[in-house]
């Protein structure tokens, strides 16, 4: 097995669909991928897998049958999403609370030894924000001039910005708060572990004070 | 493991950087088409390399942390291949001329796109500091918690071995005998 229990990745990349990042994965194993967004951004994920074929030693062009689980937590830990695909897929979401999310994909069936193969290629994009934006559909949609597209996209970067912007207040608040909670606690243990001393002697030394007493040693 | 399918003289770039787990390094290796190593460093904390491809074929590049025992990394990586541009037009080898909104427009364009990678930039580093300093709050409530029970458990243990040292052992006479 792959050391890839002991790697998560941080992914963040924007290349276009037909030719993007693959890698391989085994049988059971799951692949995870960590996107740091703020609130209410708009992530897609499009996904094709390729059964590998031993009899002829490459890749088969598309894996049929083969269903792709994609599961995404968000920061508190909550399934945001939990499907089941085909062979190839796309998956949307848009994020509510900023902080980690957690993208998993990962093989449901255990019938690869059926079709020869035990490991498999999975091509992944995932775009995120003001990237997951098609500007061509846009703007066939609103029929929009080159100029007036052009200002589109640069609204739209604008938009992500300031949103990066509130989740790093955000964030910035957040690592306050844990600095001050250590602060705490390390003010409070150390109280504590003093006191637990003190009282922990005095009471040895009362009990074997009352203990030799009785014995008749003192 | 990742690979990347790239086609000749395209400029790539490959990112990365190590948010958590240890000593905040990684080991990891560019390999192009024919299986040669372009890029090749261990146990680095953050880099950003890029290179021009001479070759058109699948890229391969690979990070490891076999080197470690038993903490896990969490790297970032942002691998960019070629121009991004969804305004390219089709007009062959010529670049029309643009006017000077469109010009404008470029140009804030690149600046919006560097303040980006200055936010991201920033939110790894902190991402960092964070995940460390969450880390620490939760060590230390863990210590203290057992040196507290530590310190009460030695105070008991010692009145008990002490008081053993004295009690007579009745016991023991009998099965001498």
């Amino acid at each position: 097995m792959e050391s890839l229990k002991y790697l998560c990745f941080s992914i963040f990349v924007f290349i276009p669909v037909s030719n993007c990042l693959y890698f391989h994965i085994g049988e059971t194993e799951k692949k995870c991928f960590i996107e740091e967004i703020p609130d209410e951004t708009m992530v897609i994920g499009n996904y094709k897998t390729q059964l590998y074929d031993k009899k002829s030693n490459s890749f088969m062009p598309s894996s049929p049958g083969i269903g792709m689980h994609v599961e995404i937590k968000g920061p508190d830990d909550d399934i945001i999403l939990s499907k089941m695909y085909s062979s190839e897929g796309r998956f949307t979401f848009t994020s509510h609370t900023p902080g980690e999310h957690l993208i998993c994909i990962y093989s449901n069936s255990t019938s690869w030894a059926m079709f020869g193969s035990n490991k498999m290629r999975v091509h992944l994009d995932i775009e995120v924000g003001e990237h997951a934006n098609d500007y061509r559909e846009i703007q066939e949609k609103d029929k929009l001039t080159e100029l007036q597209l052009r200002v589109r996209q640069l609204l739209d970067q604008v938009e992500q910005i300031q949103k990066e912007q509130n989740y790093q207040r955000y964030r910035e608040e957040r690592f306050r708060h844990t600095s001050e909670s250590t602060n705490q606690r390390v003010l409070w243990w150390s109280i504590a572990q003093t006191a637990i001393l003190l009282v922990t002697g005095f009471w040895q030394m009362r009990h074997l004070k009352g203990f030799f007493e009785a014995k008749k040693l003192v | 493991m990742f690979f990347e399918d790239v086609d000749q003289d395209e400029e790539i770039t490959l990112e990365y950087q190590v948010i958590s787990g240890g000593k905040y390094d990684v080991d990891v290796f560019i390999e192009d088409p024919k299986g040669q190593v372009i890029y090749k460093e261990t146990k680095k904390q953050y880099d950003a390399f890029d290179h021009t491809t001479n070759l058109k074929g699948t890229y391969k590049f690979c990070f490891s942390n076999e080197f470690s025992t038993f903490t896990h990394k969490v790297v970032y990586f942002d691998f960019i291949k070629g121009e991004e541009d969804p305004f390219a037009r089709d007009v062959g080898a010529h670049i029309t001329v643009l006017t000077q909104l469109e010009t404008s427009c470029v140009t804030i364009h690149e600046a919006l796109k560097t303040v980006i990678e200055y936010q991201t930039h920033h939110r790894l580093r902190e991402a960092k500091g964070r995940a460390r300093a969450e880390r620490l709050n939760e060590k230390i409530q863990w210590w203290s918690l057992g040196e507290f029970c530590l310190i009460l458990g030695i105070g008991l243990t010692q009145v008990l071995v002490l008081r053993s040292f004295f009690t007579d052992n009745k016991q023991k006479q009998s099965t001498k005998i």
